[in-house]
């Protein structure tokens, strides 16, 4: 046998015997594609699965009912405690009394009583600031009515058991106290509620980044899917750990009999959940476009800044400008702005009644543009390892 | 069968993959070998169309692969990525659900891969608590949850111990056997040589070789071989047109045209038994070097070898 003839046979053999075998198996295990018994998950499956898993990790994560609870503790026992310990230690308010007032009235350890003459000399007091309050006889069915200068006093109000007639002697149209302290409520409200799941939104979207499984989710689902999930999961818990929050301190007003307050903002405060709702979500998508420009968790503070900026600044605005009509009329309109200034403006009934639809018409288009350049931006930034992604690379078709 | 047809994608000035092409066939273990920075992850990602690359095109039996179809391929990435502080188990279940399984089905599924892989009793376990061996298996599951259509895995041997490999690649070779079309990366030659049955490698953001294993050896093999039988074989260096590499007592082996080995063999069986006398065939690790040395200067520098 020849020397060559040992070479090709070989090869020959070697080659066709593994052709076969590559045939043997491409054929008979051929699976369709079509074969698998699974669906295709919509977007809004996608979102939803994506919310889910936000929520669940958070909600059972020992920090967050940690918090959650002490926060709420601290509500309820806040609103109790001030009640209680304000019961109490209130100064005695003092009083002119005229005359004929009846003497249960005025027999109170919470009234420092100074008896005087006439009407005119009570009046007297009241505007040089001698006494708080005076009650002077009247006509009507309790006996007397109350004298004030520019409010009435309100632990005189809850000393007295019946509620007198009030009569300012010089009323302000608001009280510029109250004013600062619902916008100062409302803004904080906001404020707490947006930069806390900002924060989480931030470092979720970052540690998926930073941690690659982006890869694998984008790989299952589109980009817009895992932002509207992200969003949406932690709307839900901010949204609701607010209202649980608002809840906690319904309750504990309850409870200290000081419901005033509540009827006092129910309207108000109707427009502020939605306002708050829609406020939310425009600048949860702020936070996450923001961070799906960076890969890691040192480089977040570059986008943090601007997208804090956007938190802060209507909570300064209402506080600072709450008493200038002109601006808080703009800035009730500034969809950034608006979760806070349109309650405001409302509270004291100073907007007709289609500002706030106009409004909230404004702030829900912009959410809306909001959360498309938003999915851009994550669409073309996620996947972008290393140095910050500028945000004019992310908003160019990849 | 799985088609890589044109795609080119660069970075800025930087042409990253130029103009690959290439199958992978159903039931077919594909072997995706090249340098680091040789342009096999971005082409792994543009398969998976998470990457969009600028040229080309990638087929399925034929169809462009489009959300549907991605759907149902499974991907296991270089950078390895799960949630840190998700329980295991929850989280394979997670991911087959984002691929449209329902909660029950996907549980089981998750409950079976980590069965095999020796992880079953650790489900309830953060990621993060594992060693880096095991969540390098539950990557692996992570890429196989949702029984893939097709697999395409970046290196899902790297940081995995002898008997690590072995469970991991049963399992691969078990879902090939399905007939999906597998395509995956790895540095270790070694495992891929004894594991795949087609070869791409790739240079530069090129494909320099592509096909069947066996037929690749062949292609390499140049003119090499091998001869043992009983006697010293010190006479191999006089026969004209042979260079002799290695000679050891009864064993030589050295280079020769077909015709110059003829005379080899011829020779030797006038002086006495032989043994063997085979074509001596290269390693996958020779031939990649032979390969990736070859590449047109430009390429990337940084080789790393078997």
């Amino acid at each position: 046998m020849s020397d060559s003839s040992i070479r090709t046979s070989n090869s020959v053999g070697t080659t066709s015997g593994s052709a076969t075998g590559t045939a043997n198996r491409t054929g008979g295990n051929r699976r369709s594609s079509t074969g698998s018994n699974q669906e295709r998950v919509g977007t809004w499956g996608a979102t939803l699965l994506v919310a889910e898993r936000e929520i669940l990790s958070q909600v059972r994560s020992k920090a967050f009912i940690i918090s959650t609870v002490i926060t709420l503790a601290l509500v309820i026992g806040g609103i109790v405690l001030s009640s209680v310990l304000g019961n109490r230690a209130v100064d005695a308010t003092p009083v002119a009394v005229v005359g004929s007032v009846p003497a249960e009235v005025t027999d109170s350890d919470a009234l420092d009583v100074t008896a005087v003459a006439g009407r005119a000399e009570a009046e007297e007091l009241v505007r040089a600031g001698d006494v708080d309050a005076a009650l002077v006889p009247d006509g009507s069915a309790i006996g007397f009515s109350l004298i004030a200068l520019d409010e009435a006093p309100e632990g005189l109000v809850s000393a007295l058991s019946v509620s007198p007639t009030v009569e300012l002697l010089d009323a302000a149209e608001t009280t510029s106290g109250l004013r600062t302290l619902i916008g100062l409520a409302f803004g904080l409200v906001f404020m707490l509620a947006v930069i806390g799941s900002g924060a989480t939104i931030m470092q979720n979207t970052v540690q998926e980044k930073q941690s690659r499984i982006v890869e694998i989710l984008l790989a299952a689902v589109p980009a817009r899917a895992l932002l509207a999930g992200k969003i949406l999961g932690n709307s839900v818990i901010g949204v609701g750990t607010a209202a649980a929050i608002s809840a906690a301190a319904a309750l504990g007003l309850a409870v200290t009999g000081q419901t005033e307050l509540l009827d006092l903002l129910s309207a108000p405060l109707i427009w502020f959940v939605v306002f708050f709702v829609f406020g939310f979500v425009l600048v949860a998508s702020v936070f996450a476009a923001g961070a799906a420009l960076v890969s890691r968790q040192e480089d977040t503070g570059a986008v943090m800044t601007p997208a804090m900026m956007l938190v802060m600044i209507p909570y300064f605005g209402v506080v600072f400008f709450g008493d200038n009509a002109l601006v808080m009329t703009i800035l009730s309109y500034i969809p950034f702005s608006a979760p806070v200034a349109m309650p405001v403006r409302l509270f004291f009934g100073e907007a007709e009644w289609w500002e706030p639809v106009l409004s909230l018409g404004l702030l829900v288009a912009a959410t809306a543009a909001v959360m498309l350049v938003a999915s851009k931006i994550y669409t073309n930034s996620l996947l972008r390892m290393g140095s910050r992604v500028s945000l004019r690379e992310a908003l160019k078709a990849s | 069968m799985l088609s890589v047809r044109n795609i080119s994608r660069s970075f800025g000035t930087h042409r990253v993959v130029d103009d690959v092409s290439f199958d992978v066939g159903r039931g077919r273990l594909t072997g995706f070998v090249g340098g680091n920075g040789a342009g096999k992850t971005t082409t792994m990602r543009m398969i998976l169309g998470v990457l969009r690359p600028d040229s080309g095109s990638v087929t399925l039996d034929g169809e462009p692969v489009g959300q549907a179809a991605l759907h149902g391929f499974g991907y296991m990435p270089e950078e390895r990525g799960l949630y840190p502080k998700m329980e295991i188990g929850e989280q394979l279940a997670y991911l087959a659900r984002l691929h449209g399984i329902d909660k029950a089905t996907a549980t089981q599924r998750g409950d079976d891969l980590l069965e095999r892989l020796g992880l079953i009793e650790r489900r309830r376990d953060k990621l993060e608590a594992l060693s880096l061996g095991n969540q390098q298996r539950v990557q692996v599951a992570a890429a196989l949850v949702h029984d893939p259509d097709v697999l395409i895995m970046d290196e899902p041997f790297s940081g995995l111990d002898p008997l690590a490999v072995d469970e991991v690649v049963a399992v691969i070779a078990e879902h090939a056997a399905r007939g999906v079309p597998v395509l995956f990366s790895s540095h270790q030659l070694d495992v891929v040589e004894r594991l795949c049955d087609d070869l791409v490698i790739i240079a530069g953001g090129k494909v320099r070789a592509a096909g069947e294993r066996e037929a690749l050896r062949d292609q390499y093999s140049g003119n090499r071989w091998s001869l043992e039988m009983n006697g010293d074989v010190g006479w191999v260096r006089g026969i004209p047109g042979v260079t002799v590499d290695e000679l050891a007592g009864t064993t030589a082996l050295f280079d020769a045209e077909p015709a110059a080995a003829d005379a080899v063999l011829r020779s030797a069986v006038d002086r006495g038994t032989v043994t063997s006398f085979r074509p001596v065939r290269p390693t996958l690790g020779e031939i990649f070097r032979d390969i990736v040395v070859n590449a047109p200067a430009g390429a990337e520098e940084k080789v790393e070898a078997a």
